[in-house]
C-alpha cells in the first residue's frame, strides 16, 4: 500500500485541532484549586455537556475502527451494539442508577461499592479497573500509532509520543474539565468530520438501495452463502446462527450482548459514570446518559455504514477510471517504496490481512476453509478516508480519526487518575491526609497513568496475542460486577460478602467457561480460549462473538446467584440508615427534574430515546 | 463553569471551516475527481463556518442573557 501523501494543509488542520486542545487545558488551568475540581469539575457542568462527553469518552480505539470493521464484516448486524445494546442501557443507568452514584456522593465506581457493601469489594474492583484503563488507554495509543505509521509512514515512536503528550498535556492543566471539554470538541469532529465520507460514498453506491443490491451480492457471493438482506437487516438474519456471518441466533444476541454485556459496561464502567457524576445537578447527572443517547442512536449512519460502503466500492484510481471501465493500476494495489508486499483489496477496497513470518517479511493470512486470503477489516474506515476524500477533507478525517483515539486515551486516564487517587492511594497508601495532598497526588497519577499506558502499548506492539485476550478478560469484569450492583442496588439485603464472593466466583466463572470452549472448530490459539480443555472442549462455538457472549451470559449468571446464596448466609453489617440513598426501596424519591421544562425532563427523555430506538428496530428488521 | 466551551469549538470550526473554504476557492478541479466531482473542501468548509457562526451565537445569546 502506498502511504498517503498529505499536503500542507491537512497539516494546518491537524495544527490548530492541537492548538485549540491545549488552548482549552491552559484556559481552564486557574480554575483547578482542589481535588474536587480537578477529579470531579467540582460537580459543575451542564447536562449537554457532560452528555456529548459521555458518548466522546466511550468513542476510544474500539469505536470508529472496531465498528467499521464490524460493519463491514457483519453489516447492519452491528447496530445491535447500539439499538439493542447501548440505548436500553443508557436509558436504565439514568433513569434507576444514577440516582444511587450522584445521590450517594461517592466520587468513584469503586468508592460506591465500599459505601454500599465494604472495603474488600473496593478494592477489588478499583484494582481490576485501574489495570483495565491502563490496558485500554495503551491500546488506543498503539492502534493510533500503528495506523497513522501504516497509511502516512510516520514513525511509530514519535506518533506514539506525540498523542501522549497532547493528552497528558490537557489533562495535567485542566483535570477532568479539561478532559470533559475537550471531548465535546471532539465529539463535533468525529461528527463533522465522518458525515460527508457517508454522504459521498452513500451517492457513490447509488443510495441505500444502491447499497442494499450490492450488499445482497456480496452475501450470495460469500461461503457459506447468506440469503439477501444478511448485510442490511438486523432481526431477520437471527433466526437461525447459521444465517449470518457473526454465528449468533436472537437469545444469544439478546441475553449476552443486549442485556448482560451492554448493561454491564454503560451501567458500571467508570469511564463513562464518572462524566455523568461532574454533571451540576441530580437532574444534570441523570439527563446525561439520556442526552448521549440520542446522538448515539445516529451513531451506526456514521461509523456502521462506511463500513458496508467500503465492501462494495472499487479502489479510486486517478484518471475517472470509473467512468470508462479501464481498469488501471490502482492506489491500493501499488508497491511501495519499502517494498511492502502488493495489497489487491480482498473485497471493494479492504486490503488484505498481512503477517510478518519469522524472517520478518509481510505475507498474506490464508483462510484454511477458503483458501484464500483474510479481509483486514480494521482498515476499512481508513481506507474509505482515503478513497473519497481530496487533500484538505482528507485533514479534517484524519484529525477526527485521531480525536476519537485522543477522547478515549483521556477517558481512560481521566478515570485512572481519579480511582488510584481516592480508591487506592486515599484508602491503602496515604489516609487521612488534607486536601493540598491529594490535588499534587492527581497531577503525579495523570503522569504515572500515561507512562503506563506508554508501557502497555509497547506491550501490545510486541505481543498482539496477549492484548486480543487482556481486552476479552476485561470484558468478563464487567459482567460480574453488573450482577453486584443490581443486587446491590435493588436488595437491601445483599451483604459485603456476597457481593465481594459473587464478583470472585462471577469472574472466575468467565474464565472457566472461556478455557473450557472453542470459538470455532480447529482453534489452536490457547489466547481464543480452550486453556482449560487440552484438546477436549466442552463445547465448539461457530464464531469468537457466540463465544463472548455466551461466557457473559455465564459469568453474570454465576456471579447473580453466588451473591444471593452467600448473602443468604451471612449477617447484614449495614443498617438501613447506613444505606439510605445506596439502595433503591431505603431512597425517598422526591419529584424528579422539576428544575427543567417537561421536555427535558429524564422520563420523557427516556420515553422519547426508546421510542426512537424500538422505531429504528422495526425499519430495518 | 466560567469557561463557555462554545467558543472554543466555534473558533476552532470557523478557523478550519475558512481554510476549507479558501482552499477549496483556489485549488485544481482535477482534484476532486476522487470526491465524485464535488468540490468537497469548499461546500464542507461552508458548512464548518455556520456550524461555527451557530456556536458562537448561542454563546453570545447566553452570555447576553447572564449580566
Amino acid at each position: 500500500m502506498q502511504f498517503v501523501h498529505l499536503g500542507p494543509i491537512d497539516y494546518t488542520i491537524l495544527v490548530v485541532y492541537t492548538l485549540f486542545v491545549l488552548g482549552i487545558g491552559v484556559a481552564l488551568k486557574r480554575h483547578m484549586k482542589t481535588s474536587t475540581d480537578f477529579f470531579l469539575s467540582g460537580r459543575s457542568i451542564p447536562a449537554w455537556i457532560t452528555g456529548l462527553a459521555f458518548i466522546s469518552a466511550n468513542i476510544g480505539a474500539q469505536e470508529v475502527i472496531g465498528m467499521g470493521a464490524s460493519g463491514a464484516k457483519y453489516g447492519m448486524l452491528t447496530c445491535h451494539f447500539y439499538w439493542l445494546g447501548a440505548i436500553p442501557a443508557m436509558v436504565f443507568v439514568g433513569i434507576f442508577m444514577m440516582p444511587y452514584y450522584y445521590g450517594s456522593r461517592a466520587r468513584s465506581v469503586p468508592e460506591y461499592l465500599k459505601l454500599r457493601f465494604d472495603e474488600k469489594t473496593r478494592g477489588f474492583n478499583a484494582f481490576l479497573f485501574a489495570v483495565m484503563t491502563i490496558f485500554s488507554s495503551g491500546i488506543s495509543m498503539y492502534v493510533l500509532a500503528d495506523l497513522m505509521g501504516l497509511l502516512l509512514g510516520w514513525n511509530f515512536h514519535a506518533s506514539l509520543l506525540a498523542s501522549a503528550i497532547i493528552v497528558l498535556a490537557y489533562i495535567f492543566l485542566g483535570g477532568l474539565t479539561s478532559a470533559i471539554y475537550n471531548e465535546v470538541l471532539q465529539f463535533f469532529l468525529i461528527v463533522l468530520g465522518f458525515l460527508p465520507l457517508v454522504v459521498l460514498g452513500l451517492i457513490d453506491v447509488g443510495g441505500w438501495d444502491g447499497l442494499v443490491a450490492k450488499l445482497n451480492v456480496v452475501a450470495a457471493n460469500n461461503h457459506p452463502p447468506y440469503g439477501a438482506g444478511t448485510w442490511t437487516q438486523i432481526w431477520s438474519p437471527l433466526t437461525n446462527a447459521s444465517k449470518n456471518p457473526m454465528d449468533v441466533e436472537w437469545f444469544g444476541m439478546v441475553m449476552g450482548l443486549g442485556f448482560v454485556l451492554s448493561f454491564g459496561y454503560w451501567c458500571t464502567d467508570f469511564l463513562v459514570v464518572q462524566r455523568a457524576m461532574a454533571a451540576n445537578s441530580m437532574s444534570a447527572a441523570r439527563r446525561t446518559p439520556l442526552i448521549a443517547a440520542f446522538p448515539k442512536i445516529f451513531f451506526p449512519a456514521l461509523i456502521i455504514v462506511p463500513g458496508m460502503i467500503a465492501m462494495v466500492v472499487s479502489p479510486y484510481t486517478s484518471d475517472s477510471v470509473a467512468k470508462n471501465g479501464a481498469a488501471h493500476a490502482s492506489v491500493n494495489a501499488t508497491a511501495t517504496k519499502a517494498g511492502n508486499a502488493i495489497r489487491t483489496p480482498v473485497q471493494g477496497i479492504i486490503p488484505p490481512k498481512l503477517k510478518k513470518d519469522k524472517a520478518g517479511v509481510e505475507k498474506l493470512v490464508i483462510n484454511p476453509q477458503t483458501g484464500k486470503p483474510e479481509a483486514d477489516y480494521n482498515m476499512a474506515m481508513p481506507m474509505m478516508l482515503i478513497r473519497y476524500f481530496p487533500t484538505g477533507l482528507l485533514g479534517l478525517g484524519l484529525t477526527a480519526l485521531m480525536a476519537s483515539f485522543m477522547s478515549g486515551m483521556a477517558g481512560n486516564v481521566t478515570a485512572f487518575n481519579t480511582v488510584w487517587t481516592y480508591d487506592i492511594y486515599q484508602s491503602y497508601i496515604a489516609p487521612g491526609k488534607s486536601d493540598k495532598h491529594y490535588l499534587p497526588m492527581g497531577h503525579r497519577a495523570t503522569l504515572f497513568g500515561i507512562v503506563l499506558s506508554i508501557a502497555a502499548a509497547y506491550a501490545a506492539s510486541e505481543f498482539n496475542n496477549i492484548m486480543d485476550m487482556l481486552q476479552l478478560v476485561f470484558g468478563f469484569v464487567n459482567a460480574p460486577l453488573f450482577a453486584t450492583f443490581a443486587l446491590g442496588m435493588f436488595w437491601r439485603r445483599a451483604t459485603g460478602h456476597g457481593a465481594f464472593w459473587g464478583l470472585v466466583c462471577g469472574t472466575a466463572a468467565a474464565l472457566t467457561h472461556f478455557g473450557l470452549t472453542l470459538p470455532y472448530e480447529g482453534s489452536t490459539s490457547l489466547f481464543k480460549g480452550g486453556w482449560l480443555a487440552f484438546g477436549h472442549p466442552i463445547h465448539t462455538y461457530h464464531s469468537e462473538m457466540a463465544q463472548n457472549f455466551w461466557t457473559a451470559i455465564w459469568a453474570w449468571s454465576i456471579s447473580f446467584s453466588v451473591g444471593i446464596i452467600v448473602s443468604m448466609l451471612t449477617r447484614r453489617t449495614k443498617s438501613d440508615d447506613e444505606l439510605k440513598g445506596l439502595v433503591y426501596s431505603l431512597t425517598p424519591h422526591a419529584a424528579e427534574g422539576e428544575d427543567v421544562a417537561w421536555y427535558a425532563r429524564p422520563a420523557v427523555l427516556a420515553f422519547a430515546v426508546l421510542a426512537l430506538t424500538v422505531a429504528l428496530n422495526i425499519i430495518f428488521w | 463553569m466560567q469557561l463557555d466551551i462554545r467558543i472554543p469549538i466555534g473558533l476552532m470550526f470557523g478557523v478550519v471551516g475558512l481554510i476549507l473554504v479558501v482552499f477549496g476557492g483556489v485549488s485544481d478541479k482535477l482534484l476532486y475527481a476522487r470526491s465524485l466531482g464535488y468540490n468537497v473542501n469548499l461546500i464542507w468548509g461552508c458548512v464548518l463556518v455556520v456550524f461555527s457562526a451557530f456556536m458562537l451565537g448561542m454563546a453570545w445569546h447566553a452570555r447576553k442573557r447572564q449580566p
